[in-house]
This record gives structure tokens, sequence and C-alpha cells, in this order.
């Protein structure tokens, strides 16, 4: 979000704008009257209303790097929803744990209705994403992964981000649904978390529905 | 090997999440706060001289343009020497940090204190109508910005000359930045609405 006091610089650069706008509709209003006023007010407002909508689609995402942590350990960041369960995550996180001390950290987002979000009503769906943690965690055991669990952020983008801060890791794993039945996939998640995230990030399609699983 | 959620007991863990980070949500509540408290006195100005047609500035009271154009300059000028003594402590010219700084702090109090001449001079006071009261209000309420930003600025001042900040470590004269140039664009905007137009 662009915020134009987010440090002195950028609030010395809006105090600049700030005169020119101001400026330019005061020589407008005295010289041609309060129409001409009016018009030029118009005018900037609706040039500034267009370039802070523009800038803001421009805006890329500073890249965030985890936290350092000590060596001969290989930590995994999985991030999935309900699609935790499928066989081909779990021999995933088994095979890159091989021969090394793993940690492996699942993060469930606590995904929420719009409304609710903005409201706060939180608690039903970080219940509900504690259920499918857990879950997770199960199956994760029976496969012979060690693992702890965490609710995250709604956003899936975020609730990696939040868990990059704490939790060093090496390789993040996104579990989705099909193309077609994901919401994520559909939003592009995979993508921007790739553009957003210095850490190399597989993608994983789960079919649960179907017991069809891929790698990509 | 046994995995397991996060047990946890006691009161329930706070929900922090980085989507918005501390410092700009800060500044973000702040700048909101600023903008209701402002924008409830333009609301009260606009509502006296657009909706109710009062003259502005109300005969025979005169509003002393060109001296609140002096300090509109000076006050403007403040915010280009607040730049430059951050600019100045970013590459290391600790000379430029307290110059900038000291410069930054006498043209605010200058502006302060033409502010509260002109109060005496101007020839009628709060109680005279909705004028007087708008006119005061506005004025007054960004005063006591700056008398905050002087006070922020005088505290920079003493530690910019006691060897406090660094390129590295600048944190407050850049709090204290941000805060003066807020309030410059504020009187621009209380400049061009209660003197200009």
């Amino acid at each position: 979000m662009i915020n134009p006091l987010r440090s002195e610089a950028e609030a010395f650069r809006f105090l600049i704008a700030s005169i020119v706008y101001f400026g330019a509709i005061v020589i407008a209003a005295v010289a041609g009257g309060k129409w001409w006023g009016l018009g030029v007010f118009v005018v900037l407002s609706a040039a500034a209303a267009w370039w802070w909508l523009r800038s803001r689609r421009e805006e890329r995402p500073r890249q965030t790097a985890p936290r350092p942590h000590a060596e001969g350990e290989r930590r995994i960041l999985v991030i999935a929803n309900e699609t935790v369960g499928g066989h081909t995550l779990r021999s995933m996180v088994l095979e890159r744990s091989l021969d090394v001390r793993e940690e492996v950290l699942v993060v469930t987002p606590a995904l929420n209705s719009p409304l609710k979000h903005w409201v706060s009503d939180e608690d039903d769906a970080r219940a509900a994403a504690q259920e499918r943690l857990a879950a997770s965690l199960e199956m994760l055991a029976e496969a012979g992964v060690q693992a702890r669990g965490e609710v995250g952020d709604g956003d899936p983008l975020q609730a990696i981000e939040d868990a990059l801060r704490t939790f060093g890791a090496d390789e993040i794993i996104i579990s989705t649904h099909p193309e077609g039945r994901s919401n994520w996939l559909e939003r592009g998640v995979v993508e921007k978390a790739r553009e957003r995230f210095a850490v190399p990030i597989t993608h994983v399609v789960v079919d649960l529905e179907r017991e069809r699983e891929e790698v990509r | 090997m046994a995995a397991h959620a996060e047990a946890h007991h006691g009161p329930p863990i706070a929900h922090q999440s980085s989507r918005v980070n501390a410092s700009v949500l800060g500044m973000l509540l702040f700048i909101a706060s600023e903008i209701m408290l402002f924008g409830s006195f333009f609301t009260a100005y606009f509502f006296v001289r657009v909706v109710n047609g009062i003259p502005w500035p109300t005969p025979p009271f005169e509003l002393p343009v060109f001296v609140a154009g002096v300090n509109t300059a000076i006050l403007v000028t403040s915010s280009f020497t607040m730049h430059w003594s951050l600019q100045s402590i970013k590459r290391g010219n600790r000379a430029g940090l307290q110059g900038g700084l000291l410069l930054t702090f006498l043209m605010g109090l200058v502006f302060l204190l033409t502010q509260a001449r002109e109060y005496s001079r101007v020839g009628f006071a709060p109680h005279d109508g909705a004028f007087g009261t708008i006119f005061y209000c506005l004025t007054g309420l960004h005063g006591a910005h700056v008398f905050v930003g002087l006070s922020l600025l005088l505290f920079m001042t003493i530690r910019a000359f006691r060897g406090h900040f660094s390129p590295e470590q600048h944190h407050g004269v850049e709090i204290a930045g941000i805060y003066w140039h807020f309030v410059d664009v504020m009187w621009i905007v209380v400049y061009s609405t209660v003197y200009l137009i």
C-alpha cells in the first residue's frame, strides 16, 4: 500500500506534491474565478487518483528471505489448507529429509470470508483451521514425518510471510487442489509466492477425490 | 515420531500477523485520526462559508494574507532544511545534520511567533461570529501541531549536538521529519482555503 508518510523522503515528496496541487487550484481560483478553481481541483484530483491506482498495480512486493538457521538441518515449510493428506506430499517431505535433521512446519491458513475478516470475526475460521491442521499432522505422523503446525493468516501469501519470519525455511511446499477446483490457483498464489519469497517453492497438486496426485 | 499441534495453556495466543507492519499501522492510524480531527474543523469551515454563505472574511475584518504568505514561505523552507539535515546524516555529515535541525527549529519558532503576533493584531477574536471562531480554531489547531513538532525538533537538535545519530541510526530524526512535513502539508491546506480562496 502506498503510504506517503512511510519515510521522511516520501513525506517530503508528498509536501512538494501538495504545494503544486494547492498552488494550481489557488492560481486558477484567483485568476479565473471559483469555477476555474473547481475545474482544476477536479482535474488534479482525478489525475492524482489515476496515478495512485496505477502505482498500486505496479508496486511489486519486497522479497522476503527466511531467517538463517543452524547448519546440518533442513527446514521445510508446508502450506496447505486441507490437502496435506496426499501420498505424494508425504513422500516428498520424507525424501527431502533423508540423511539430514529435518524440521517440518505445516501452516494451515484460517480461511475466512472478506466480511468476517474485516470485522475481525476470526474465531470460527481459526478453530476450523486448527481441526484441519490436527488431522494433517496426524496423517504426517502416520507416514513417519515429524512435524509441528500453526494456524496462519487467512491469506496464504501472508501466512507464508509470517511463518518465514520465525521459521528459516530452506524450501516451501504449497499444496493445492487441482486446477478448476483450487481457489488458490485461480488467484495465482503459487506464482505470486515465487515472486515474493527468496526460497525454492514446490507446488504439489493433490486430488484427494480421485486419489490422483501430481507434482509440478 | 509424534507429530503435534502447538500446545498452549492460558490466555489465547495473540494473533500477530505481519499483514500490516506495526510502525506503518501506527502511522496510518495517526494519519486517520488527524484527518478526522482537521476534517471536523474543515467541515465547519465549509458549512459556514458555502452552506450559510457567510462572506469570507466577514466585513469589516481582513485577513493578513501577505504576512501569512511570508510565514508560509518560512514554514515550507523549514521542510527543505529538515530534508537536508536527514540527507546529511545519511551521508555521515554531522555538521549538516546539526545545522539543518537548528535552522528548521528556528524557522518553526519564527512561524509560531509570527502567528502569535498575527493573533494580537488581526483585529477580531474567536467570539466575533462564526468566521472568527473557525479562523482561530483552524489556525490554532495547526499552531498546536507546530508546537508539538517544535518540541520533537528541540529534542532531536539537542541529541544531534550531543553526538547522537549516525548514518545507520537516525530513526528519531526520520520520525520528527515525517511529522514536520505532515504539519507543513496541513498548513498548505489551511493557508490555501482560509486565506487565499
